[in-house]
């Protein structure tokens, strides 16, 4: 017994992936987005940006020195405000903004645990908290470049948009949400590396076309369906927030269900509700209903016969 | 007459029903969009609190204790029908406001928590002061939150505009979310009080005779049982001899 043995605790086992890791890719991932919707909306929305990640930042930094327990660095905070003002309309006053940002980390997810421990996805707390306490500032999308509705407002009532227009990303709306291009290209990198997979958004998306055919009134016509698929924060809710890890099911038939009730209830929104748009309020609602979803689809471990009944 | 004024003081700081026990939280969240609002339903339910105690505590040799809580409800029902008409007929506005949550006092558990826990074992005078000291906490309480509410929600305070001209009411905090918020952010801040005394050395006072024997003591509400570990000792002990 000339060797010395290391006698460690398990995990024995470590993967490479870190949180602050996941995290950068995230944020590259959010970039395209980002930069369309300065370019698209003008240097507004950079502020608009600039003050969402500087609040959930502070806030997140005040919360931990307050603690002692330092969590700016897994830069979960940088990914939680830069969604946060994707989400948000280029016209909102500042300190709203600001608002916003704090309610998502202090509120959302410090008083409850901090990461991982969040029930509910924060950016998507934080802009249903500024949507119902300022519902006039929220909804008012007019800016220098567009006069104010959006084009899922305007298909809501019965008028014609310009799909093309909405698939670049050249409508109104909130910062981050119009293009769809961006999205998809800032989704592909996530896939590509390996940080999400296609059951939540695939599941959503497909789950979301099946209800707007069937109950959407305009049955298969194709330009409506681009038109419902491109608007809103479809796009920007399935890939992004859905995928969240801490907010989103862990097993793969759970996620699966995730999809399809979200689609469900985006379209119930979309088509039924008084509003035009419904992905965040679904998503919320989602997550309210991971726990449950995990128990019902909690696979059975290996050698051990599930018991019926 | 000490034992009047620590009947008082247990109600409103000590063991106050909203902040410590924890009870009536319906009328609390439902009804305190505005700190009048708050504060005419705490005055209501004091009253409702005080006369009931009263008339349960001298009926307590009266009522069998197998049928004890349809007679609690019945007095209790009696005074809410009571003041009902009072307020329908003097302040209809305040009724209006409150709206079902007036007749809903009769299923508040503060009134019947506290005819069960101290009015059915204690003399007539510390009865009506323990209920108008559990009664005062409760519209503390809700006096409270609805200002809060009211300043953060609306920008003003009993109706007098308080907040600066270009301030913009966060909608949220007259809604119900608003209610959750305030009353666990209020909640936090008096137990962070009452850590903080309790490290500072000040010892929590217990209630009058308290022996620490929670099995048998009629004080079902006494906040000491989730601090006092003698106390949660014996809890547990009398638990497992009960599974024996």
């Amino acid at each position: 017994m000339s060797e010395m043995y290391k006698v460690s605790a398990n995990p024995h086992i470590r993967s490479k992936v870190t949180t602050s890791g996941i995290m950068m890719a995230v944020i590259i991932a959010l970039l395209p987005a980002t930069g369309f919707g300065i370019y698209n909306f003008g240097i507004r929305a950079l502020w608009v940006i600039l003050v969402t990640v500087a609040s959930t930042v502070l806030t997140e930094f005040v919360y931990g020195f307050c603690r002692k327990k330092p969590t700016i660095s897994d830069l979960s905070a940088v990914v939680t405000g830069l969604l946060l003002a994707l989400n948000l309309p280029v016209g909102i006053p500042l300190w709203m903004a600001a608002l916003g940002g704090v309610f998502a980390i202090l509120v959302v997810k410090l008083l409850f645990g901090g990461l991982g421990q969040n029930f509910m996805n924060p950016a998507l707390g934080a802009r249903c908290f500024l949507l119902i306490s300022f519902p006039a500032y929220m909804t008012d999308f007019a800016c220098d470049a567009y006069s104010g509705a959006t084009p899922l407002a305007v298909l809501k009532a019965g008028g014609e948009v310009n799909v093309h227009d909405m698939i670049m990303g050249n409508v109104a709306g909130t910062i981050g949400e119009t293009s769809m291009i961006a999205i998809i290209i800032g989704a592909c990198i996530l896939i590509l590396l390996g940080i999400i997979d296609l059951k939540v958004p695939g599941s959503y998306i497909v789950t979301f076309v099946i209800f707007i055919v069937l109950f959407g009134g305009n049955g298969l016509d194709p330009r409506y369906i681009s038109a419902q698929l491109a608007g809103g924060g479809l796009m920007l809710g399935a890939f992004f927030m859905a995928t969240d890890y801490v907010t989103r099911p862990v097993t793969p038939m759970g996620q699966i269900v995730f999809g399809v009730f979200l689609g469900i209830m985006t379209g119930v929104f979309r088509v039924f509700g008084p509003g035009a748009e419904g992905v965040s309020y679904a998503i919320i609602i989602g997550n309210l209903l991971v726990p449950l979803i995990e128990k019902v689809t909690k696979p059975a471990a290996f050698g051990v016969r599930r018991n019926k009944g | 007459m000490k034992n009047l004024l620590e009947r008082l003081y247990n109600g409103m700081i000590k063991e106050n029903p909203t902040f410590v026990l924890v009870l009536g939280m319906c009328p609390t969240l439902a009804v305190t969009t505005s700190a009048k609002n708050g504060l005419g339903m705490g005055l209501t339910t004091t009253v409702v609190l005080a006369m009931s105690n009263l008339i349960i505590s001298a009926l307590r040799k009266v009522i069998p204790s197998r049928v004890r809580i349809p007679a609690f409800i019945v007095i209790i029902a009696t005074f809410v029908t009571c003041v009902e008409l009072l307020l329908k007929a003097y302040l209809p506005d305040l009724n209006k406001a409150l709206g079902v949550y007036i007749p809903l006092i009769v299923v508040n558990c503060i009134i019947l928590g506290r005819a069960e826990s101290y009015a059915y074992s204690h003399s007539m005078l510390p009865s009506l002061f323990d209920g108008i000291g559990m009664g005062l906490g409760f519209s503390l309480a809700l006096t409270l939150i609805g200002a809060v509410r009211e300043l953060l929600g609306a920008g003003t305070l009993f109706e007098m505009t308080v907040m600066p001209e270009g301030y913009v009411p966060i909608n949220i905090f007259i809604l119900a979310p608003g209610a959750f918020f305030v009353l666990a952010v209020l909640t936090a801040f008096q137990n962070y009080l009452k850590i903080r005394a309790k490290a500072s050395g000040k010892e929590v006072r217990k209630p009058s005779g308290c022996g620490h024997d929670c099995a048998s003591c009629a004080e079902s509400g006494c906040s000491s049982r989730f601090y006092d570990e003698k106390a949660a000792e014996a809890d547990t002990e009398t638990e497992k001899e009960e599974e024996r």
